[in-house]
């Protein structure tokens, strides 16, 4: 009979399966981590299963890297409570820390207290460099990075609304786009998709290391100036899970992270501390810009 | 107006022409060639050491467990969908959500794992299941009806009399569907499901395309041997297979929490979140929040969807009638029918995300890579349709060739078919049209996506419920349309045999 009536069969064994598998029961739950993606995002879980590896090693408990893969997803996870702790940007890590109430920040990159972004145009615009932001890319077309990129959008926006008061992007150029992530928006303004883009200026050194930026087509214009930027947050939560002290374990183990390989992952020299109150500044801006409510 | 043939393609075609009046249509990109001529070289040496194994096994597991559930539910809501007014609203709705916002509203309850990935595939497919089962009940022959004992349930006829009647569409459908569902879960990797999407679309992103061609290369070999490997027999043991190769759950979080959370908090209007519901202010306040929604977002993006939708439905109707005859064998020959096979797989296989991908680079941001993406998917899909069409066809023994036997005979037989097709692709175009917003076309999911990039949910919601009416509507009117023209019968499934039901035309009275 079961050959005469496969797909019945298959239907009803299927629907007891569902009924018969019910949520496994959990113990004490692994740390799990994650990292904003921004950059190579191909082998992920491979770069980062080396840091799951050393934070395995120096707190004691299982610790697994969920890949995600854009900036609202990381926010997500660390909400829900799948990720526990994580590597933000300044405007996601801020959201982080706004969605789950007495989190704190860990530890950001030496880099990261005095980040800044570069403004680069396709060569056939024929702007030049200039200490001000160039008030010739008015009119001209422009794209950001991912929507929710400190260094891709939410202080170059502050900054162009700065140098155009009163008007918003989309009123500034003709075409506003948003590429997705810096590497993306080499690209779009290498080819002439966009005439002016914005984007990371670490990614945007890395890119020239890699051979990837033509200098016939594609030149910096601008260097902003500097905002705090990437951090590691982690939930408010973890010393009731883990034990008392548990999040300050977890602070001293990224700060003592010296290993260059580890440090590589993230193209940074080393990390060193810091705290929630050093990216108010990126709430207030990014209230100004009205990514967050008033 | 009289609805005929002429007068509703006309109508489509004036409202392609003034669509195309208002749209944002431009050619911008400078030099597209280093980047598509990497593209090209990559496409020609795939490198198969970029396969992940795994995930092709997930995209399996997805596919088949959230296409099971689906048509598990969706049979049991077939019975009762011409009765129950509540059921075919709730299948509509469900249906008119994308799985891709599916997914992005589940993975805030569920996080990134098997549940969000086989949700955001069952919840849809379980409206379509319904709708279409339902039809074909609707179809079916009852003759066997009539010698029932009087009294006899509706459950036991429905048991005894329809099902063995309609047992087999039932199964052929729900494995074209599987089809489908694989193509949904290859998409929701792109948001982050370990699916075969995951990897391809980080390896796109980065220009590896030598690794994103041998991914593409595996799914269409997945797609195009389904028959082998998904068929009733192999059932029991896909399913159980699926349910033990699960990826394991990364990480906790309470299911039950983030879904109090989100109900009771993130999806709930800001303003009343703050105020008091007794107070008029709140109310005002509510007005205030919703009012920019509505003029800022809603409205243009309703009118770009329609925009993008109602080109590309025509560009697609185009490309179809210019297709059909390279994939029909009285046309083309044997040849033309390997050819067409082959190119049908490819078409149908790219996701639509992909080829706008390219275009965006190869064209610069407008409505263009959207509007070419989407027409040549639906267009080849229904070009490869009508040429089969074309060759379940009787034709007279001296019947004219080539261009005589198009122009005279084929496409005004076919043309009622043909209608039937494009309308009711439409729907499908539109539901489409969303995914392009998250590459920037301003549709409204455009909208959706940065509202979710801003953790503003509530926003979210509203847009999505304007894609729901939208979706909705854009359905009833073809649906219309359909039964004005007297073509409500004909086939419009992928899944069905094409036989000679050259439609009557409607008749014009003086």
């Amino acid at each position: 009979m079961i050959a005469r009536r496969p797909l019945t069969y298959s239907l009803l064994a299927l629907a007891a399966m569902t009924l018969l598998s019910g949520p496994v029961a959990a113990q004490t739950p692994p740390l799990v981590f994650t990292a904003i993606p921004d950059q190579d995002e191909t082998r992920l879980t491979e770069r980062f299963s080396a840091y799951a590896k050393y934070f395995e090693a120096k707190l004691g408990v299982p610790v697994k890297y969920l890949p995600v893969k854009s900036y609202p997803a990381a926010v997500t996870a660390f909400t829900n409570n799948q990720v526990q702790f994580a590597w933000f940007g300044g405007f996601t890590g801020v959201q982080a820390v706004r969605a789950v109430p007495a989190s704190q920040t860990l530890a950001q990159g030496a880099e990261d207290a005095a980040f800044t972004s570069v403004m680069i145009a396709n060569t056939a615009t024929q702007l030049k460099p200039s200490t001000e932001l160039p008030k010739a890319i008015e009119g001209l077309t422009f794209t950001f990075g991912a929507r929710a990129s400190t260094s891709g959008r939410v202080f170059p926006e502050h900054f162009l609304r700065q140098a155009f008061p009163g008007k918003t992007p989309e009123q500034i150029f003709s075409r506003v786009g948003f590429s997705g992530d810096h590497s993306r928006t080499l690209q779009l303004v290498q080819s002439g998709a966009f005439q002016v883009g914005v984007m990371d200026s670490i990614v945007w050194k890395s890119e020239i290391k890699a051979g990837n930026v033509d200098p016939k087509q594609v030149s910096v214009i601008w260097e902003s100036p500097p905002f705090p930027d990437y951090h590691w947050v982690a939930r408010g939560d973890l010393d009731k899970v883990y034990g008392a002290g548990f999040t300050q374990k977890v602070q001293d183990t990224i700060l003592g992270i010296s290993d260059p390989a580890l440090l590589a992952i993230f193209a940074r020299s080393k990390f060193i501390p810091a705290k929630n109150e050093d990216y108010k500044v990126i709430e207030d801006v990014a209230t100004l810009v009205g990514l967050f409510n008033q | 107006m009289r609805m005929t043939y002429t007068s509703v393609s006309s109508l489509l075609l004036v409202s392609a022409i003034l669509s195309a009046g208002i749209a944002d249509i431009a050619i911008t990109a400078l030099h597209p060639w280093h980047e598509m001529r990497r593209l090209l070289l990559g496409i020609l040496h795939p490198d198969l050491r970029a396969i992940e194994l795994w995930s092709v096994v997930w995209t399996v597991s997805f596919a088949v467990l959230g296409v099971g559930i689906a048509a598990a539910i969706g049979l049991g809501l077939a019975i009762v969908y011409g009765q129950s007014r509540l059921v075919r609203i709730v299948c509509t709705v469900l249906r008119s959500v994308h799985e891709l916002f599916w997914a992005l509203l589940l993975i805030q309850i569920y996080g990134l794992g098997a549940t969000t990935g086989i949700l955001a595939i069952a919840l849809p497919y379980t409206g379509v299941f319904a709708k279409v089962f339902a039809e074909m009940i609707d179809e079916a022959d009852l003759s066997a009806e009539q010698v029932l004992p009087h009294g006899t349930s509706a459950l036991s006829a429905f048991a005894y009399v329809r099902l063995p009647e309609l047992a087999g569409r039932f199964k052929t459908y729900t494995l074209y569907r599987l089809e489908c569902g694989l193509r949904s879960t290859l998409v929701l990797g792109f948001i982050g499901l370990p699916t075969i999407g995951f990897h391809l679309e980080s390896y796109f992103k980065q220009g590896n395309y030598p690794q994103a061609a041998a991914l593409l290369g595996v799914f269409y070999i997945l797609i195009g041997t389904r028959r082998l490997w998904a068929r009733p027999p192999t059932l029991p043991l896909l399913i159980l297979a699926s349910l033990f190769l699960l990826p394991p759950a990364i990480g906790g979080g309470s299911a039950f929490d983030n879904l109090v959370r989100f109900l009771g908090h993130d999806i709930i209007p800001a303003p009343l979140l703050n105020g008091a519901i007794t107070s008029w202010s709140t109310w005002v306040g509510l007005g205030g929040w919703f009012m920019p929604i509505l003029k800022h977002q809603i409205v243009p993006g309703l009118i770009n969807t329609l925009v993008v939708s109602q080109i590309a439905m025509v560009a697609m109707a185009v490309l179809a009638l210019v297709l059909f005859p390279l994939v029909s064998q009285r046309f083309a020959g044997p040849v033309g029918q390997i050819a067409g096979r082959f190119g049908l797989v490819v078409v149908r296989s790219t996701p639509e995300y992909m080829l706008a991908y390219v275009l965006l680079q190869l064209v610069g941001p407008s409505m263009l890579p959207a509007v070419i993406a989407l027409s040549l998917h639906n267009g080849g899909i229904v070009g490869y349709l009508m040429g089969r069409h074309a060759d379940a066809l009787e034709y007279r023994l001296d019947a004219p060739r080539g261009l005589n036997l198009y122009a005279y005979e084929a496409v005004p037989r076919l043309y009622g078919q043909f209608l039937a097709y494009v309308l009711y692709r439409w729907e499908i175009i539109v539901r489409e049209s969303a995914i392009f917003g998250i590459l920037g076309v301003t549709t409204l999911g455009y909208y959706v996506d940065a509202a979710i990039s801003e953790l503003r949910f509530d926003v979210a919601v509203v847009l999505i419920v304007a894609t729901v009416l939208l979706s909705a509507a854009i359905d009833q009117v073809s649906r219309r349309l359909r039964q004005g023209l007297r073509l409500a019968t004909l086939p419009t499934r992928l899944a069905e045999e094409p036989t000679d039901q050259t439609a009557r035309p409607v008749l014009r009275q003086a």
